[in-house]
């Protein structure tokens, strides 16, 4: 299945990701509503070195320790996509201590929030890929077995 | 055709059954519970006391999670012995099984303390209907004694410190935390518990009780209305030890979760597995490990081929916003930052990451638990950059590559 991953040579280090990310998760139609002059929580973060930058998302584990972990119950697998639902979380921050690749962080409302491919979101599919101008991130089909494919379909907010 | 029989209702026995039908779909499970419940989140039993979740969103798996899986749930049963071959019940029945998890977890330990019969009020915080229990026992006025300062103990303190009057915590080791925290992350942790309104005794016990006073070794009287119990708990490794299977502190498995008895399994705060982080078998009384040996020993079960080589201890715990992580084990040489609300401690050794305290910053903290998980030589990472921030910028290109645009 398709999932999001960085080239990092062709990454800015822009940070729109982060940008877009925040407003498809926002609920809100403007983009300036959404995040001029607050706090914004995306659910993926530019990290940056020394001579590199690169995004992280959640990477959708084929056997994710987040799930396992959960002492609510609150994280779960299905169809391949990695879901927190956070009317159950109760931020204990078990999931930080476990994800090997720092993909979660506590939102607004203290309750954790990881990338769920936008699949529930108006975006329907990444924003970050869609909105990343270097296609630095991609979201495609890496699986073992089968040709990588890019995403051919744009998502409905670009 | 395989008749799987699990004993005990917790997560490891969620993890037993979610491992048996990765493997095998067909083959009935059953699983006997003394506790009235279907699985809940055990932790979350001080959330419910402070508010921030309910018995709805306690449900760890939803309610038709035993029917989808072919369970049959019998609650309210406790098994009270292992004959070769089948489970016999408090009420007499004897199930047969081909193959048993004991997933029994563990029981709150009370010691001796004198005339501790005579507290009406007193209660345990382990199940929920112990908290329950607590709960109908609070009211705004009431001042509560807990009798121990882990875990267990000061979560449920914080749980009920906006239900009533004052909260007053007594251990017998000289600082909170003390399974976990060493002597200066436990006075950092502890002053910010104090200034939201825990009192403590430490390094203190309870001499004598006598209805609502606790008369201290120190000395010291404390009043209360409620008493809470949370000393420490054992491993509940009756079943076996008494069918002659080798038990210790927890009933003695390996990496596969099988014990020395044929075809019985055991998973969770009752068994006592191999701890990388030592090197030992240990009780690692932790909902993941208990999810991890569950799911390894339901594999097994199943005929698959599972083990859990690189549990470690790790622990997220916070108050009012205060969060402590720790891993593995203090040993070795240490790296440390400070300011006047965190604490960073690092331990390395041997080219490996040993283990950590983390007091207040602790944004991905999941990368040094993986490296501690998979002994990541530190030769082959950049770890001046690594111990400053938790970061995979650390990781090499390659390390990177396979992280981050791999399927993983």
């Amino acid at each position: 299945m398709k999932r999001v991953y960085v080239n990092e040579e062709w990454c800015l280090g822009c940070h729109l990701c982060e940008f877009n990310c925040a407003f498809a998760n926002s609920g809100l139609s403007d983009m300036v509503l959404a995040l001029k002059g607050k706090p914004i929580y995306p659910r993926i973060h530019i990290e940056e070195g020394d001579k590199i930058t690169y995004a992280v998302s959640c990477r959708h584990c084929e056997d994710p320790i987040c799930v396992k972990s959960c002492i609510a119950g609150a994280i779960t697998k299905e169809d391949g996509v990695v879901r927190i639902d956070s009317n159950k979380c109760v931020g204990c921050y078990t999931c930080i201590l476990v994800c090997p690749y720092g993909a979660l962080a506590p939102g607004e409302s203290g309750a954790m929030q990881k990338c769920e491919l936008c699949l529930e979101n108006s975006c329907g599919a990444p924003a970050c890929a869609a909105g990343c101008p270097n296609k630095a991130i991609v979201y495609e089909d890496r699986s073992p077995k089968t040709n990588p494919t890019d995403d051919a379909a744009s998502p409905a907010c670009f | 055709m395989e008749q799987y029989i699990i004993i005990g209702n917790g997560v490891a026995t969620v993890g037993c059954i979610e491992g048996i039908r990765s493997v095998d779909m067909e083959s009935p499970i059953t699983v006997v519970s003394g506790e009235n419940h279907k699985v809940y989140g055990r932790p979350l039993i001080s959330y419910y006391l402070e508010g921030k979740t309910d018995l709805e969103k306690m449900k760890y798996r939803p309610d038709d999670f035993y029917d989808k899986n072919g369970v049959t749930l019998l609650l309210g049963k406790k098994a009270v012995s292992l004959k070769e071959g089948s489970v016999v019940l408090d009420d007499g029945t004897e199930l047969p099984y081909t193959k048993l998890c004991v997933a029994t977890g563990s029981s709150p330990f009370v010691p001796p303390f004198e005339n501790l019969e005579s507290v009406k009020e007193k209660y345990s915080f382990m199940t929920l209907d112990d908290t329950l229990a607590l709960e109908k026992a609070l009211f705004p006025e009431a001042k509560v004694l807990i009798v121990g300062a882990g875990l267990i103990g000061l979560k449920c303190a914080e749980g009920i410190i906006d239900r009533v009057a004052s909260v007053t915590i007594c251990d017998l080791a000289d600082r909170v935390l003390s399974s976990i925290l060493d002597t200066e992350c436990a006075a950092l942790m502890q002053r910010h518990l104090e200034k939201n309104g825990m009192s403590f005794l430490l390094g203190d016990s309870v001499a004598r009780f006598e209805t609502n006073k606790a008369f201290m070794k120190s000395g010291k009287e404390v009043d209360f209305d409620v008493l809470v119990l949370a000393v420490g708990v054992r491993a509940n490794i009756g079943l076996v030890k008494d069918a002659g299977g080798e038990t210790d502190r927890g009933i003695v498995v390996d990496d596969d979760m099988s014990t020395t008895l044929p075809g019985v399994f055991s998973a969770g705060d009752c068994a006592q597995g191999p701890d990388l982080s030592i090197g030992a078998k240990r009780v690692l009384a932790i909902l993941p490990n208990a999810y991890m040996q569950g799911h390894t020993a339901g594999i097994n079960m199943a005929g698959g081929d599972a083990s859990l080589k690189n549990a470690i201890p790790m622990n997220s715990i916070g108050f009012f916003g205060l969060h402590a992580m720790t891993a593995g084990s203090y040993e070795g040489e240490l790296y440390e930052e400070k300011t006047e609300d965190s604490i960073k401690r690092l331990f390395t050794k041997d080219d490996v990451l040993k283990g950590y305290i983390l007091i207040g910053r602790n944004e991905r903290a999941g990368i040094y638990t993986s490296m501690i998980r998979e002994k990541t030589p530190l030769s082959s990472v950049n770890f001046d950059i690594l111990k400053k921030a938790a970061t995979t910028v650390g990781f090499d290109a390659a390390a990177r590559k396979k992280k981050f645009a791999s399927q993983v």
